[in-house]
């Protein structure tokens, strides 16, 4: 097995939100915790791009480099993952990302950071799978059920893709050489087809002259 | 008299400088996690787990679910 990715596809992600919202709900995330957000550039302008935001697993994570505690692991499916029973909250992660990924719960008054949340491909964490000590502190384990996270299922355009590296980067490659590029990727004959190269319709032959 | 001593001393000052300390990474400290596939769902076949995990992934491709034509 090869290294679990994200792709976001910006010419087609449309800011629906529905990745943010299918992770909230699948993990019950607490309110302020985004483990996954839609970013757009140039909002409201026309030629606005969006991506959607999480972890995305580096191969070479500086998030494991600048923890202090050494609680942050990469499983050998390349996931990210972290303990919290370690995490001390320091931030240091958050720095280091250059997503912005690490979360951190404001726990009690005076801005207290509470243990580091981050996306988890859906792979949970050190617990036993499907554990409801996993679920409670991680979120639902979809990795260990044969499943892709839920973000990339759930995403109706299909922008947002995760699995194996290898095979989204196949998809994704296929996907841009059949679109093309620029005002081939927009418009009424990308969404319907273009007429000049649909196959000619067989007409009925004629029944006798028209009345 | 003076300045020639202190010639050969410039030209070795150079040579006092601090070992640089590098940075070598952690190993992690918690605890062990479980293979995906370790679990009542797949027992243990890694495989099975793959397949899986490959089918859903090729099933993102609508062009490969989808006739089109171009």
């Amino acid at each position: 097995m090869a290294r679990m990715k994200f792709i976001s596809d910006a010419e087609r992600c449309i800011e629906c939100n529905g990745c943010v919202t299918a992770c909230k709900n699948e993990h019950e995330i607490p309110w302020g915790v985004n483990r996954r957000r839609v970013v757009t550039i140039d909002d409201g302008i026309p030629g606005e791009r969006s991506i959607s935001v999480a972890c995305m697993h580096c191969s070479d994570a500086p998030c494991i480099a600048v923890c202090p505690v050494d609680t942050i692991y990469k499983t050998t499916e390349g996931i990210v993952l972290h303990d919290k029973d370690l995490c001390i909250g320091c931030g240091y992660c958050f720095y280091a990302c250059p997503f912005g990924a690490p979360q951190f719960p404001q726990d009690g008054a005076f801005g207290l950071r509470g243990k580091m949340d981050k996306c988890t491909f859906c792979a949970g964490g050190p617990e036993a799978d499907g554990s409801e000590a996993e679920f409670k502190k991680y979120g639902r384990n979809r990795i260990s059920e044969g499943k892709l996270p839920a973000c990339a299922e759930m995403c109706s355009t299909k922008a947002l893709l995760g699995g194996d590296g290898d095979v989204i980067a196949d998809i994704y490659r296929n996907r841009v050489v059949f679109r093309g590029k620029g005002s081939e990727v927009w418009g009424w004959g990308t969404a319907y087809g273009k007429p000049e190269k649909q196959q000619p319709q067989q007409q009925p032959a004629a029944q006798g002259a028209k009345s | 008299m003076t300045a020639a001593a202190l010639v050969p001393l410039g030209l070795v000052a150079g040579c006092g400088e601090k070992p640089v300390t590098v940075y070598k990474a952690g190993k992690y400290q918690g605890k062990a996690d479980s293979q995906p596939w370790d679990n009542e769902r797949f027992k243990g076949d890694r495989n099975a787990w793959e397949k899986a995990i490959k089918d859903r992934s090729v099933a993102q491709n609508e062009y490969a679910r989808v006739a089109h034509s171009k």
